[in-house]
């Protein structure tokens, strides 16, 4: 029984701190939410070295071979950070070829995926709240010796600055679309969340590449997704708490710092009571996925709903702790508002995954 | 990571499981004998395997094993799927032996600890009053030294088992010119004493579980003070932290919630199971987030300790998390219940860890999580707990003093 982070993962936790403090400071942040393009060239380039876009590939291809466990940890120190930029996407994107890809497919763009020279991303959403597998329409024809894909996704994480889309297609496959390919379409798609663009991409007879084992990788990377956001919503809901308990010891109301009024201090500790204990929920579903076959989905789904409601609530209570100011433009706790936003909607809301919860637990 | 138990923890797993079979249930005239008796024989011999009493040394009866979380998770996982007897429960055990080895005399030790580890002697709790509650340091029941003896004169509430207890350890106000804190001593009375009037407290379940405790020119010997005079809040300091772990407890948190879900089976409405209506699934399914949270932080603090490291933060929330299930159980219990809800209590049986059983059984939860939620310290208190030591926000009487300036 261990059921606790060995050094290396801590150390892999502290690294990635570290980087993301002195390359992503809140002046570069504000910077990217701001801004036009949430992708920094620089910022991708130093988690590359560090080894973040390659974890889970494996070393002959270039990566560093670990599990969904330390990309969580991973995750959630992103998500601590609010770091922008297209790392979630591309994570899935990677786990998708890792899963599904022929040998062929696998020697061509996991080495350029984990060395982070080629940018990944999915492809899942359809409208409707179409996020499953099972509910994906895109047709996928012959045409010629191959295949092309026509129709329309949405919702999908940094597809501008993707160069592959792994693309959930009509039976539940997955396809892999160059975006440079001609057919191609972007078109932006006014998201809250500014640290994680999302865009809604049409095919027009775009010549696509079927993994083979698409349809079984397909459900695994939905999972992924899921404990991955839950990642980003544990960390992005203890920096909430930290900044809120920072904020109610400088502000002066009455005299005294707000950090005094019991009212104050009781919501403070309703928000650590209720996101710190899942903690362990997490970290159960991140080796549950990698170890534990017969409980990895819903475990997965169970996971996504209770630690992105949670973040939720505590972002919407950080702003109460901020008054006023936290209502503002200016005021960096929106940042992680629409981040925890983009968490509780994306791959479908806490209640979705609880009813998927309910039918896997044969309720 | 892993949650298996690696060999040499599955090894000495396979040896207690049969260990405890060839040991329990008794056998022959033994299986004849009252249960306490049977529980007694039983407990002797687990003492002497290692496997009962592992934190108290052998010369106060205990076995003395070098401190290991998951040896002792092992155990508590293989004597209750026996159903065997384990570690003496109560007040006694977990609070007041801890306290007695940590601040006793020598003498207190050998006289108080064996008895109380076999569970031979019972032990009330006499630390809350009529006007201290949450601000217990604020005590005044009145212990004064006249000759060799103290003379106690005040009135304790919420003691649990005062009638059936042989013993209370009690604060008094000692020294009532000292700042509140520092005028408290910790006293054990012998509930036979001369002055000591029990009246039973009913609670809203309709049982008596807690009393209210008069005492009257109580007189007990001056030698029966742990620690020294004044010191009894720091000595009585250890075992709240021992009542909040016991409390705090996942496991019953998710055996309460595996018997709501087989309520939410066994219900029908609208001429279907109720589980099978999509707000029941919701309500459930956010249960089992806190249920399944609380479990895993469980192992996680458990793996810490197992490494000599400290919980901070998470082992300051068990209690409160505990607390809030109960709450959100009791809530859809009752609705679940649907007409039934407007039910009295059903019969007493203590369910700490025990899913009810039954509609009236569902209403005495949704009661008991109430008292569960007060005892040992208010859900309010653990925010302030929380907050004050968890996250570092100033100690509420600091902000009446600088509002004052």
């Amino acid at each position: 029984m261990n059921f606790g982070l060995s050094e290396e993962q801590e150390l892999l936790q502290d690294t990635t701190r570290r980087f993301v403090e002195e390359r992503c400071p809140q002046k570069k942040l504000r910077e990217l939410f701001d801004g036009e393009t949430d992708h920094d060239t620089a910022l991708w380039q130093g988690m590359a070295e560090l080894g973040l876009t390659g974890l889970l590939v494996p070393d002959k291809h270039g990566g560093a071979g670990l599990e969904l466990l330390e990309l969580a940890l991973v995750s959630e120190t992103l998500g601590h950070a609010a770091t922008p930029g297209p790392f979630f996407g591309h994570s899935l994107a990677t786990l998708a070829v890792l899963l599904g890809g022929s040998e062929a497919q696998k020697d061509r763009w996991l080495p350029l995926l984990a060395s982070g020279d080629a940018i990944g991303t999915i492809a899942f959403a359809e409208p409707g709240g179409a996020w499953e597998p099972d509910a994906w329409a895109l047709p996928v024809t012959p045409a010629g010796s191959g295949l092309r894909v026509s129709g329309e996704k949405l919702h999908v994480p940094a597809g501008r600055v993707a160069d592959l889309l792994v693309v959930g297609v009509a039976g539940g496959g997955l396809a892999l679309v160059e975006r440079e390919s001609p057919g191609v379409e972007i078109k932006p798609y006014p998201g809250a969340d500014r640290t994680r663009r999302l865009d809604r991409i049409t095919f027009e007879g775009v010549p696509a590449n079927l993994l083979p084992g698409g349809a079984e990788a397909a459900p695994r990377v939905r999972d992924a997704g899921l404990v991955l956001l839950a990642a980003d919503a544990l960390g992005g809901a203890s920096h909430c708490i930290e900044r809120s308990v920072q904020y109610a010891q400088t502000r002066v109301q009455f005299g005294v710092t707000i950090s005094h009024f019991q009212a104050v201090k009781h919501q403070l500790a309703n928000m650590a009571v209720d996101i710190e204990p899942a903690r362990g929920l997490l970290w159960y579903a991140a080796h549950a996925f990698d170890h534990l076959p017969a409980v990895a989905e819903r475990t997965a789904a169970v996971a996504k709903a209770h630690l992105t409601d949670r973040y939720y609530q505590i972002a919407r209570d950080t702003v109460e702790v901020h008054g006023g100011i936290g209502f503002t433009w200016e005021c960096d706790v929106q940042v992680w508002y629409k981040r925890a936003m983009f968490d509780r909607a994306f791959l479908g809301t806490p209640g979705v995954q609880r009813e998927r919860a309910a039918r896997l637990g044969g309720w | 990571m892993d949650l298996r138990y690696s060999k040499e923890y599955e090894d000495f797993r396979r040896d207690v499981r049969a260990w405890i079979a060839s040991a329990w249930p008794l056998k022959g005239d033994e299986a004849k004998l009252p249960l306490g008796a049977q529980a007694a024989r039983f407990r002797e011999r687990a003492i002497e395997q290692g496997y009962v009493a592992r934190a108290i040394p052998k010369r106060y009866g205990g076995s003395e094993q070098p401190a290991d979380v998951l040896k002792a998770a092992i155990l508590a996982e293989e004597l209750g799927r026996a159903r065997a007897p384990g570690d003496v429960r109560g007040i006694g055990a977990s609070m007041l032996v801890p306290t007695l080895l940590d601040h006793g005399r020598e003498d207190q030790k050998e006289r108080f600890v064996p008895p109380t580890i076999r569970g031979e002697m019972v032990w009330c709790q006499g630390y809350s009053e009529p006007g201290s509650g949450s601000d217990l340091a604020s005590l005044k029941t009145r212990a004064e030294l006249v000759g060799d003896e103290w003379v106690i004169n005040g009135q304790k509430i919420w003691t649990s088992g005062a009638q059936i207890s042989q013993y209370m350890f009690c604060l008094c106000r000692t020294e009532p010119d000292a700042p509140k804190h520092a005028g408290i001593s910790y006293l054990l009375i012998d509930m036979k004493t001369p002055g000591i009037d029990v009246r039973p407290l009913r609670q809203m379940t309709g049982s008596a579980d807690f009393n209210e405790v008069f005492l009257t020119d109580v007189r007990v010997p001056k030698d029966n003070m742990v620690g020294k005079r004044g010191e009894g809040w720091q000595v009585s300091r250890s075992t709240l932290k021992h009542e909040r772990n016991m409390i705090g407890d996942a496991a019953g948190a998710r055996a309460q919630f595996e018997g709501l879900l087989r309520l939410a089976k066994e219900t029908t409405r609208n001429g279907r199971r109720a589980i099978d209506e999509p707000d029941v699934r919701q309500r459930l399914a956010e249960i089992e987030g806190y249920v399944l949270s609380h479990q895993y932080s469980g192992y996680r603090q458990l793996t810490l300790a197992a490494r000599g490291r400290e919980a901070g933060l998470a082992g300051m929330l068990n209690k409160l998390t505990s607390t809030n299930i109960g709450h959100a159980i009791a809530k859809l219990a009752l609705d679940l219940l649907g007409d039934d809800g407007l039910l009295g209590p059903g019969d007493e049986a203590r369910m700490m860890g025990l899913p009810p059983r039954g509609h009236a059984a569902w209403i005495t939860q949704s009661m008991w999580s109430l008292g569960i939620a007060i005892a040992g310290g208010s859900a309010n208190i653990q925010r302030n707990v929380i907050a004050e030591r968890g996250l570092g926000l100033p100690r509420d009487f600091a902000a009446q003093k600088e509002a004052a300036r």
